[in-house]
């Protein structure tokens, strides 16, 4: 027969453009990638989409090279009636596949395990308790999700309340995400950071932001009707003027904390309607 | 009770109008549905009168009178079209209602039938129709999204036309390929005249549509705000209009359980005597598949509603933090039944790619063992993955490397049948009708979907993405693109049996093409929108966005033009230019197609079921002087 070695040929296709495509992956669209580098926790997060894409890259050519290299080479001859070989599998090639997507996916299972405890949850809400503490100094924030706001309180300065966020760059920050009443998800997008605000739980997240930048803070759990409008944007400054920030908001609602609850870790409203 | 007894009847005389409107039928179905509904209405108002219960205080509103009502409603509902008579007179000693079997005409169509062909006809329109409501929300919801701030609905009539069109799709299209095909083709594929339960059978579609018809009525009661989900406490929060929700998807879950076990039972005890589960076609094994999920899963979907109308109606605490509950309770048991769920969704289109493309290849299907063994592996794999919704959520943080793992390994089966489609492509004849176009655009499609699917399984990076616009790209790319995708092609191939037209081959390819493009140039840059920051379910975003979602929403109005040319193919063919399909079309050797169209009560001619003794897909098999077929070669 004629026919040329379609396995070869495919083979060195997909071969091809897997060896063009992924590099660009990696050193062209790589860097692109969201969220950017804003926190030590967001920049671990490009690297881990890099790594992704360039592994999901030669899977997506190999299906596809594969179906076009089909629809192009075999098709039924116009008019024709022909019928395929009676081929009902090659137990070679299923038992290669198996062990080779099997060794992939622990490869890609290992590899997340490893950077989500190697970065302490890697910002996302890790419970009250996480299994991974970052060491040394820690600035912790309480964020309070309502409807259809995030407030924020300062333990480390007086319980003061403030309606907005400002964190200092280059400090590790431990966010402790809770609800006053549905669920709600802190998310500081271009910090890498995402923790869902639940009633009655003290939901922590570690974020080490890098740089002076405005992030947006949005949530991302629907909660009600103006879930699309709970939105702010958040700021990193310096350490002092972190300071300076914090000191005129503890002057500027002086008079407000003294009535807050005191601080703690989760503030249970009653519930409205309950019976005993 | 009216029974009516075998000698009855068969009327030779054609009864007048008015008499045949009274017995059990729609129109009976209907004004007793209406009647039960406000019976249940009255009860719950009398116990609110009590003024043992608070919410009497919010005077418009009656937890209680909702679900009393909608629950004698379908109780009416049911009684008026005939599902009591049979129990009723067994209950009574008196012979069996034969009320409920098969007769011929137009009007089996709009009542309780028995036969499997009629059910799997009428769940395709039906199914249909709420399909396109739950479209039209989609359009609706992208009118609003072309602006960054509220313009066109307000944000409670958004969030309800995204729970309408979530439940809709997620509710109603579980049975988007089971209800029509797998009740249609399940019994003649294994040689069976009936299914094993036929009055469950109809049961199940009778209680989808009550269901649907009960979703869509959120909007006189306020809508709901919590989508698909459901979430508490913000579900406890919300107005009456979330009671049709949960009426709606406990429904969906009845429905749900019963087609499971019918399917099941029908497969495991009705095939014919030379059909072992060896030879079993291969759509079939993916409906079995689904069947297992269905019975295992939707149980606790009903279970975890229960407890929402409980919190709901007389205070309990379930859910509710302040009250001992717990919010990731609703959480827990939600996502135990919804990720099950999603792959209810997604096997029977596995089953029909892989049934279709041996068709169209003419070739055997490639490793059919392989394929059966991914199905089952995903069917277990599913119940241990759930966790993976909660990966941000502070529950159980130190077990998400489990679920990393879990829900990465998932791919491993499903990567089976993506071999399995490579396989059998693999030097075939393809000849490209528009259901192998359909087969073609899923694999593309499910692709996407699945490698999406291990970016959010991977913890790290799904904080970013954990909720966002990317998630919501990613099921639609398993769900529209995978699942509707294989309901277009199984339409395609198998409607000309089912209502013997043929359709107009033009429209088909341009609904085809529209489709499939307008699919992705709607769905890929969503994508970019979630890892840009764009929440789900939100009525407004970063003005920053603002460009690509116009994008997205003229897409998308692009691909709601497509199902319109389908639907114009659909009534063009159907009734303008009807042509009678030839009994085997695509010259498939599936056992389906050997039967007369239209497809007789009995299903096979004669007293004798055709033989069973050949390998299922025997393309390229050269036929023996004997008439039958070499031995296949042993292997997979």
């Amino acid at each position: 027969m004629s026919e040329p070695n379609h396995a070869r040929r495919f083979t060195a296709i997909w071969i091809v453009a897997s060896l063009i495509a992924v590099p660009l992956v990696i050193w062209v669209m790589g860097p692109e990638l969201p969220p950017g580098k804003g926190s030590v926790q967001a920049a671990e997060h490009v690297t881990d989409n890099t790594v992704l894409v360039a592994a999901a890259t030669p899977v997506f050519l190999m299906v596809v090279v594969y179906l076009l290299y089909a629809v192009i080479c075999f098709r039924q001859p116009k008019g024709a009636a022909l019928e395929g070989p009676a081929v009902r599998g090659n137990v070679r090639i299923q038992t290669w596949w198996i062990g080779v997507t099997s060794a992939a996916v622990l490869a890609l299972a290992g590899f997340g395990s490893v950077e989500l405890l190697a970065n302490y949850g890697s910002g996302s809400g890790s419970g009250p308790s996480p299994l991974t503490v970052p060491s040394g100094p820690r600035l912790p924030v309480q964020v309070i999700a309502q409807q259809w706001a995030f407030t924020y309180r300062w333990p480390t300065y007086g319980g003061v309340e403030t309606p907005h966020i400002v964190l200092p760059a280059n400090t590790t920050i431990e966010l402790n995400v809770t609800s006053l009443d549905v669920i709600h998800s802190f998310w500081a997008i271009q910090l890498g950071v995402k923790a869902d605000a639940n009633p009655g739980v003290n939901n922590v997240a570690f974020v080490k932001p890098t740089k002076r930048q405005s992030f947006e803070v949005r949530c991302a759990e629907l909660c009600g009707i103006w879930h699309g409008n709970m939105f702010d944007t958040g700021h990193v400054v310096t350490p002092a003027a972190f300071v300076i920030w914090i000191h005129e908001q503890q002057r500027r609602f002086a008079s407000v904390t003294k009535v807050l609850p005191p601080y703690s870790k989760t503030y249970l409203p009653e519930p409205t309607r309950r019976g005993g | 009770m009216n029974t009516t007894t075998a000698a009855e009847t068969p009327h030779p005389v054609p009864r007048p109008l008015w008499r045949r409107l009274i017995g059990f039928n729609l129109l009976t179905a209907v004004l007793l549905g209406v009647g039960g509904y406000y019976l249940g209405w009255w009860i719950g108002h009398l116990i609110g009168f009590q003024g043992s219960f608070h919410y009497q205080t919010k005077s418009d509103e009656n937890d209680v009178s909702l679900l009393l009502g909608y629950f004698f409603g379908v109780a009416g509902f049911l009684i008026g079209l005939g599902f009591a008579n049979y129990p009723a007179s067994r209950l009574l000693g008196r012979p069996a209602s034969l009320r409920e079997k098969e007769q011929e005409g137009i009007g089996r169509y709009f009542g309780l039938c028995t036969d499997h062909k009629v059910v799997g006809i009428q769940y395709l329109a039906g199914i249909g129709v709420f399909f396109f409501v739950g479209g039209l929300n989609a359009m609706l919801i992208r009118t609003e999204l072309l602006h960054d701030t509220p313009t066109v609905v307000g944000p409670n009539q958004y969030l309800s036309l995204v729970g309408m069109h979530g439940s809709m799709m997620m509710g109603m299209m579980t049975s988007g390929i089971l209800g029509p095909f797998a009740n249609y083709f399940v019994p003649i594929m294994i040689g069976a005249r009936r299914m094993a339960f036929p009055r469950i059978e109809a049961l199940t579609f009778w209680l989808l549509m009550a269901a649907g018809f009960i979703l869509v009525s959120t909007i006189f009661f306020g809508g709901f705000p919590t989508g698909w989900t459901g979430y508490e406490p913000l579900n406890d929060q919300a107005v009456m209009g979330m009671d049709s929700y949960i009426m709606f998807f406990a429904l969906v879950g009845v429905s749900m359980t019963l087609l499971g076990l019918n399917m099941m039972a029908t497969i495991m005890t009705m095939r014919a005597p030379d059909l072992p589960w060896s030879r079993l076609p291969i759509f079939v094994w993916s409906v079995f598949a689904t069947s297992i999920l269905m019975v295992l899963a939707a149980p606790m979907l009903i279970a975890t509603l229960l407890m929402s109308a409980l919190d709901r109606t007389i205070d309990t605490s379930f859910f509710i933090a302040g009250g001992g509950g717990s919010s990731y309770l609703f959480q827990n048991l939600f996502w135990f039944f919804g990720h099950p769920e999603v792959y209810i969704l997604a096997l029977p289109g596995f089953g029909v790619v892989l049934e279709l493309i041996t068709v169209f290849a003419r070739k055997p299907l490639w490793g059919y063992r392989l394929a059966i063994s991914g199905m089952l592996g995903v069917t277990l794999l599913s119940f241990f993955v759930w966790q993976h919704h909660l990966f941000v959520s502070g529950i159980n943080a130190d077990l998400r490397p489990f679920y990393i793992l879990s829900t990465e390994i998932i791919s491993v089966p499903t990567g089976f049948i993506f071999l399995c489609v490579m396989g059998t492509l693999w030097k075939g004849r393809i000849s490209f009708t528009v259901p192998m176009l359909f087969c073609l655009a899923w694999t593309f499609n499910f692709l996407i979907g699945g490698l999406t699917g291990v970016f959010l399984s991977d913890a790290p990076v799904n904080t970013d993405l954990h909720g966002s616009f990317f998630v919501m790209a990613h099921f639609h790319y398993t769900i529209m693109g995978g699942l509707i995708f294989a309901f277009f092609a199984a339409v395609y191939y198998w409607v000309p049996k089912m209502l013997g037209l043929r359709f107009n081959e033009k429209l088909a390819k341009w609904h085809f093409w529209l489709m499939f493009i307008a699919f992705n140039s709607t769905f890929l840059p969503l994508f970019a929108l979630g890892m840009e920051g764009m929440p789900r379910r939100v009525i407004s975003y970063a003005p920053r966005l603002h460009t690509l979602n116009v994008w997205v929403s003229i897409s998308a109005f692009v691909l709601g033009f497509s199902m319109l040319i389908f639907l114009f193919n659909v009534v063009y063919s159907l009734i303008f230019k009807r042509e009678p399909a030839e009994a085997n079309p695509w010259r498939s050797k599936s056992i389906e197609w050997q039967v007369p169209t239209p497809v007789p009560v009995e299903n096979f001619p004669g007293d004798q079921l055709p033989s069973f003794d050949f390998e299922p897909y025997d393309y390229g098999v050269p036929q023996l002087p004997g008439g039958g077929t070499q031995p296949a070669p042993a292997g997979a």
